[in-house]
């Protein structure tokens, strides 16, 4: 019954990542906690989940012209430096304060989110 | 008349300078966090592009995912490798992650997103505690 716990927990994902709203943020925290998937099981998942729908949604985006191309290598190209490293820290730590870590990131994340959407509102009056 | 347009492209440069660098620092940030926890890396390129390159919110979506998809591929290589992978999982997120998005994509056009983020806030902050705490 498994599989069909993952597929709820990647609609779930997918749905709030297509809201613009960050899914892996949704998706890791429901593998970790709910179906209790080791953590870094959890990122490699949601990393590669992830890759067919982005296919997508750019396909979808460069032709409406929405793609911001000029400069953009220069973003990717330290992107993928810096990931490179992220991920042999990720591989190097504890699991457990990998866990640990991540719940930090979540709880900053919330708070950026929670003031942006409250200086937007304050914005439209 | 000369000087002015003298002027004008000096500063023009200092900007593109200036936009390198917080090009560079933005990849920097985002991949780092991409690679290691896996994903969150578009929620600071969105942010970034809008507020630090002025992009339009529409265009900052748009190329965030052009950025986080080679670095998520990347990672995803990194991690599998690593021996952290299982097909089971993998496939049926997958799925579930693709026919989520075409909804998602579709609930966007009708919801105000505004108090939903507030009350997805709200849940993230509590799986936050969750996992850093207990």
């Amino acid at each position: 019954m498994d599989w069909l716990w993952f597929t709820v927990c990647g609609i779930a994902g997918g749905t709030i990542g297509g809201m613009g709203m960050g899914g892996g943020t949704v998706l890791i925290p429901l593998l970790s906690i709910a179906m209790g998937v080791p953590q870094r099981l959890a990122q490699a998942i949601n990393l590669i989940s992830f890759v067919p729908m982005a296919v997508i949604a750019l396909i979808i985006h460069v032709k409406n012209g929405l793609v911001a191309t000029k400069g953009l290598w220069w973003i990717v190209l330290s992107g993928l430096i810096f990931c490179t490293v992220g991920c042999f820290v990720a591989r190097w730590i504890e699991a457990d304060l990998l866990k640990r870590l991540f719940g930090g990131f979540l709880i900053v994340l919330s708070v950026f989110q929670v003031y942006f959407a409250v200086r937007k509102k304050g914005k439209d009056k | 008349m000369e000087e002015n347009i003298e002027t004008d492209k000096k500063t023009a440069r200092k900007n593109e300078r200036g936009n390198l660098s917080l090009k560079l620092a933005t990849g920097a940030i985002a991949g780092f966090i991409n690679g290691l926890f896996g994903g969150g890396g578009g929620m600071i390129v969105v942010p970034c592009l809008k507020y630090l390159l002025k992009y339009e919110t529409g265009m900052a979506h748009a190329t965030a995912i052009a950025v986080i998809l080679p670095l998520s591929v990347l990672s995803g290589l990194f991690y599998t490798f690593f021996g952290d992978f299982s097909w089971e999982s993998a496939v049926f997120t997958t799925l579930g992650v693709i026919a989520g998005g075409i909804m998602g994509a579709f609930l966007l056009k009708k919801l105000t997103s505004k108090p939903l983020t507030l009350i997805f806030s709200v849940i993230m902050a509590i799986a936050g505690v969750k996992m850093l705490f207990f």
